[in-house]
């Protein structure tokens, strides 16, 4: 089992500077504006954009491969699915009928179906980069100030805080209960039937929850005799104050989110874009 | 929860949220139905979740679910992360009865089956309402894949909520010393 957990970079570009809120709300505007448009001149634009913010950061190939494989086989996996499943979709949403060429039965080509898929995977395309920076440019630790500072209580981002400094211990935990476990025997191949192998696993799991009950006791009490939870508000070591440029950057990605609701409501009439008409 | 123990919550929430984390992410375990896993991980969920409650169980399933989208895809798929904190929001409703009987030391037949009830529940409401209907309103997927990824999921996590979550209820519960479990040797 590979650990893989955030490789957060310490670098000075553009974005990096940006305060963690502030990509937080860009992400959440944008996230917002592809997923309420089916127009795939909106969605290239955010495309074309996040690909740029990508190269401003300095996000290397290397850093996101096995993200890019893993969203590809569930993209190709969807698309397939999609087809499978509703062949005449398109044509349902666009109303015309351009026949491409036929595998026989149900299952048409139209020009219509193709561009709906086609669309809906450049829409899930043009999330990750998002996401990506996001993650790999925002201190771990400034994420939940960030999270605290559209709103949520500060309780919720200290927990929050909290997951993201124990994955790891909990993922070496892990590791070596699995490991001590299959040393004494346990199959956990397919062998095993359905219900063997849930039995199994919970020799893994009976473990792990017992430390993890004993670390929660440990550490609420550490906290509870700090004093943790006394007032309603908390301030956070890690939070960056918001300057100019974060203003910039949340007033354009706040124009793309209104730019796309305008033509979704008054220049296409629908979520979708039609070029058949 | 009393005023007393929400520390203990609040930091049960945090550390159930990457036990959920890890799970999801590196344990798969290969299930009848070709091409789909088991995800162990909506064990602890309802298992947290039963212990602490809904918000906690809600917590616990969203934040792992959403943070190992991130990790693995990106970016989250909302409609599913939404449903797996359902999921464990109205699994956290048998706590009222099981928690407490659980701190005392006690997972008998009658907790067994407010866990096993509420779990089964939940998974509906999750996975045969909230998933397809947020995908079709979200995302605008076509209605039946929706409901045909809906109904597996529904399927293997009601048996793995139900199976690894009262497997480590009933352990978790014979770690706890019961009330009067001490007698007087005359």
């Amino acid at each position: 089992m590979k650990i893989r957990t955030f490789s957060y970079d310490q670098l000075d570009t553009f974005v990096h500077r940006l305060s963690g809120l502030s990509k937080l709300v860009c992400f959440l505007l944008l996230t917002t504006a592809i997923m309420l448009t089916y127009d795939i001149r909106i969605i290239l634009a955010i495309m074309v954009l996040s690909y740029i913010m990508m190269m401003i950061s300095k996000i290397r190939y290397s850093q996101i491969k096995v993200m890019l494989i893993y969203v590809f086989a569930f993209l190709a996996f969807n698309f397939i699915l999609t087809y499978v499943f509703a062949p005449e979709y398109g044509v349902k949403i666009y109303g015309t009928r351009h026949q491409l060429f036929s595998f026989g039965g149900p299952y048409t080509v139209t020009l219509e179906q193709l561009f709906y898929q086609v669309t809906k995977f450049s829409k899930y395309l043009s999330v990750i980069p998002l996401g990506i920076i996001f993650i790999l440019t925002t201190n771990p630790s400034e994420f939940a100030s960030a999270l605290n500072g559209v709103g949520i209580s500060y309780k919720i981002c200290t927990s929050l805080s909290l997951t993201l400094r124990y994955f790891p211990d909990v993922a070496d935990d892990y590791n070596s209960i699995s490991l001590a476990q299959q040393a004494r025997g346990l199959e956990m191949s397919k062998k095993a039937k359905m219900m063997d192998r849930l039995k199994r696993i919970a020799g893994i799991l009976i473990p792990l929850i017992m430390t993890t009950m004993d670390r929660i006791d440990i550490i609420s009490n550490a906290m509870d005799l700090r004093g943790f939870g006394k007032h309603k508000k908390r301030t956070w070591y890690a939070k960056k104050p918001l300057k100019r440029n974060d203003y910039i950057s949340m007033a354009v990605c706040l124009a793309v989110l209104i730019i796309s609701l305008y033509i979704r409501f008054a220049v296409n009439h629908s979520i979708y874009y039609n070029p058949f008409q | 929860m009393n005023s007393q123990s929400s520390t203990k919550t609040i930091v049960a929430t945090g550390l159930g949220a990457a036990v959920f984390l890890v799970l999801f992410m590196y344990v798969k375990v290969p299930s009848p139905v070709p091409e789909t896993n088991l995800q162990i991980a909506y064990g602890v969920s309802s298992f947290f979740a039963a212990v602490f409650g809904p918000v906690a169980g809600f917590l616990v399933a969203f934040v792992g679910h959403a943070l190992s989208d991130f990790i693995q895809y990106g970016s989250p798929w909302w409609s599913w992360v939404v449903a797996s904190g359902v999921g464990a929001l109205i699994t956290g409703l048998c706590a009222k009865k099981v928690a407490p009987a659980v701190e005392e030391g006690r997972f008998n037949t009658s907790e067994l089956i407010t866990f096993v009830i509420w779990a089964v529940i939940a998974n509906a409401v999750a996975w045969l309402v909230a998933a397809p209907v947020l995908d079709i309103v979200m995302y605008s997927e076509p209605a039946s894949t929706s409901f045909l990824q809906g109904v597996t999921a529904f399927g293997l996590d009601s048996i793995v909520s139900c199976v690894i979550g009262a497997i480590l209820l009933k352990a978790y519960a014979s770690t706890k010393t019961g009330k009067g479990s001490l007698s007087k040797d005359i």
